[in-house]
């Protein structure tokens, strides 16, 4: 008897992989998600763009397509050329028999200037920095942000979600009390207000210098969704005959909770959290561009649509159409995978 | 409403108390002696205990009186009171709008589902929804207004008329744009949730033809869940867009709220986010009713 069912065991998981690997449009998006975190792993390790903070081109150099053509302006100054008659000074200059010995030691201390390329694959900023490199690196920024703050108030919303659901009660009425607090107010003031006690509390200069502080003002603000769909899901399996079944024989309630519930509940999670992915990054890259996201020292999409914003306007749109083509092309595939996601979870939905 | 506003007021509070540094420090600046701190301390009431502060504060809310901004020495119900009007001038539009041309695209995508004219546009919904707002700001901007000269770059003026004809028309095009996708999306599945019902099947079974089905019975059901979404998008309004209010500087809440989040002016920000959560609350309240009279099928708690 066990041999047979051994033999027709099908997880849950296996299930939904065939079920998603059927659908043509969610394995491409799959391959397309997957490729970027391929490419973040190689970004964090160290093998692209590990160094996207060295001026290998001229200012605003050209993208491959355009050519080598110089753009105005974007040739290194050469110096000022000096006017007029050359006239001899020494005799009144006080200084110069100080000269020869200058010119000697500016020719020992000399560092050579790197011969910067006219052209980059994908153009250069305002400092000669690849932006092919740079969007790599702001790709690795901002989805670690979205992902990281989508795990925390996943996390938030699920322990607050699942004791209000379980127990009910008190607990559920003072859980139900900060959620209506917390949603009353309009997400964007509270993001603000929190912004602004991290960028002169105590807080903050714990925490300053990483992407922390921007993951703590999405976390806190993010988990009122996450909260209300387990609660509602806590609340329905709280009375089901496997939950009774488990109390019957004598698991605690923290044991019914997580390891009983929350198996069955982890679709709904699932979902919830890669439309909070979504979400944040969207939210981290307007937060980082107004400055009140990542450190200046870091990259994000959001910091180089605020470079490009001013670069914009000399007609160097590389900048722009590299951060926002990394961005839409990951938030397109990441949402098309949610749908596809969705669907093989509940087949039930078609 | 009442335990909630009370939440409010003591999360704001306790938020600024507790994680905000101390206000002295950032109202005197770096180089401050010790009695210049004292001396800003005495004033703003900081050398009390937090009780008194609390109360303090409950008092400033209930009489509307927040003092003045910390910056601009502006009092703070004046600035809330006199960037209102620029807020609504620019989000009433946008709502107006999105929601017209939101209803008649889904109703038509709707109508033809399943076929590549349903299929490309939820593609290109999804596509538009997945590009940031800002590029749209900063694309529409520059080629728009800048390149082609067809609106004005930035400015406001006091007259309405002129806000409304000159300087709103980019950003509420902008914003249209940008909130048509999700909305579209969103009323699509409303519905087609509606098409599915028994009432369909019947009107069909009769004889009606698919047009009319569309018209006159799916469309008055899909209205309900449509208006649901309308009332939460509706405190959206006072809060506005700051973007679009920082990229083209229309004086309006949102833009004002994040210069004083760039200059710490904590008054302002207190100020801005319980009023707006009360206002939030008094919208949602409305909505309420309202829906009663729409949908008699609902019943007020």
């Amino acid at each position: 008897m066990a041999a047979i069912l051994e033999g027709r065991h099908e997880s849950a998981w296996t299930a939904l992989w065939g079920r998603l690997i059927q659908d043509r449009v969610g394995t491409l998006c799959l391959a397309v998600v997957l490729a970027y975190l391929i490419l973040i792993l190689a970004a964090v390790v160290g093998l692209v763009s590990a160094d996207w903070r060295r001026e290998i081109g001229v200012p605003y150099a050209n993208p491959a397509l355009l050519g080598d053509t110089p753009q105005p302006g974007a040739q290194p100054s050469a110096g000022a050329v000096r006017r007029g008659p050359a006239l001899d000074l020494s005799a009144v200059d006080p200084l110069a028999p100080k000269y020869a010995e200058w010119a000697r030691r500016t020719e020992e201390l000399k560092v050579g200037e790197p011969r910067r390329s006219l052209s980059l694959p994908w153009g250069g900023d305002r400092w000669g920095r690849d932006v092919l490199d740079k969007a790599i690196k702001g790709s690795q920024v901002s989805i670690a942000v979205g992902v990281t703050a989508a795990l925390c108030a996943a996390l938030i919303g699920t322990l607050l979600g699942a004791l209000a659901g379980f127990y009910g009660g008190l607990r559920d009425d003072f859980l139900e009390w900060l959620y209506s607090v917390f949603t009353s107010i309009p997400s964007i003031l509270l993001i603000f207000a929190l912004a602004a006690v991290l960028r002169s509390g105590w807080l903050g200069q714990v925490f300053a210098g990483g992407i922390w502080t921007v993951v703590i003002i999405l976390a806190a603000t993010g988990w009122t969704g996450m909260y209300r769909l387990v609660r509602a899901e806590y609340m329905k399996h709280r009375a089901r005959p496997y939950v009774l079944a488990a109390e019957a024989i004598g698991a605690s309630a923290s044991a019914r909770m997580f390891v009983h519930i929350l198996p069955n509940v982890s679709h709904v999670i699932l979902i919830q959290l890669s439309l909070l992915v979504v979400a944040f990054i969207k939210v981290e890259v307007i937060l980082s561009f107004l400055g009140l996201g990542v450190p200046i020292d870091m990259v994000s999409w959001g910091t180089m649509l605020a470079e490009a914003q001013t670069e914009l306007v000399i007609g160097k749109w590389w900048q722009l159409a590299a951060a926002t083509a990394f961005m839409a092309v990951f938030l397109t595939a990441f949402s098309m995978l949610t749908d596809s996601l969705r669907d093989a979870l509940d087949p039930k939905l078609r | 409403m009442v335990p909630t506003l009370g939440g409010v007021i003591l999360l704001v509070f306790f938020l600024f108390k507790l994680f905000g540094g101390d206000p002295s420090e950032i109202l005197a600046g770096q180089v401050a002696s010790q009695e210049q701190l004292e001396a800003i301390r005495r004033e703003l009431g900081l050398d009390r205990p937090w009780t008194a502060q609390l109360w303090k504060f409950l008092h400033d809310v209930f009489t509307f009186d927040f003092g003045k901004s910390w910056m601009t020495r502006e009092a703070v119900s004046e600035i809330f009171l006199t960037r209102l009007p620029a807020t609504l001038t620019i989000t009433l539009p946008i709502l107006l709008l999105e929601v017209c041309l939101a209803i008649p695209i889904a109703m038509m995508v709707a109508y033809f589902r399943g076929s590549l004219l349903d299929r490309l546009t939820m593609a290109v919904c999804v596509a538009a929804m997945s590009v940031s707002f800002l590029v749209y700001i900063i694309v529409g901007q520059y080629w728009l207004a800048f390149k082609w000269g067809m609106f004005p770059v930035q400015g406001w003026s006091d007259n309405l008329w002129r806000n409304l004809l000159t300087y709103a028309p980019l950003p509420v095009l902008l914003a249209t744009l940008v909130s048509l996708a999700p909305q579209t999306r969103l009323y699509r599945s409303f519905f087609l949730d509606e098409t599915k019902s028994d009432y369909v099947r019947t009107a069909r079974a009769k004889g009606l033809s698919e047009p009319a089905i569309m018209l006159r019975h799916v469309f008055r059901n899909a209205m309900v869940p449509v208006l649901t979404n309308v009332s939460l998008l509706l405190p959206g309004v006072f809060v506005g867009s700051f973007l679009l209010e920082i990229f083209f500087s229309i004086p309006g809440l949102g833009r004002e709220i994040y210069l004083a989040v760039n200059r710490s002016d904590y008054p302002v920000i207190q100020a801005f986010t319980v009023y707006l959560a009360a206002l939030t609350m008094l919208v949602n309240l409305a909505a309420d009713v309202l829906y009663r009279l729409v949908d008699p099928r609902i019943q007020l708690k």
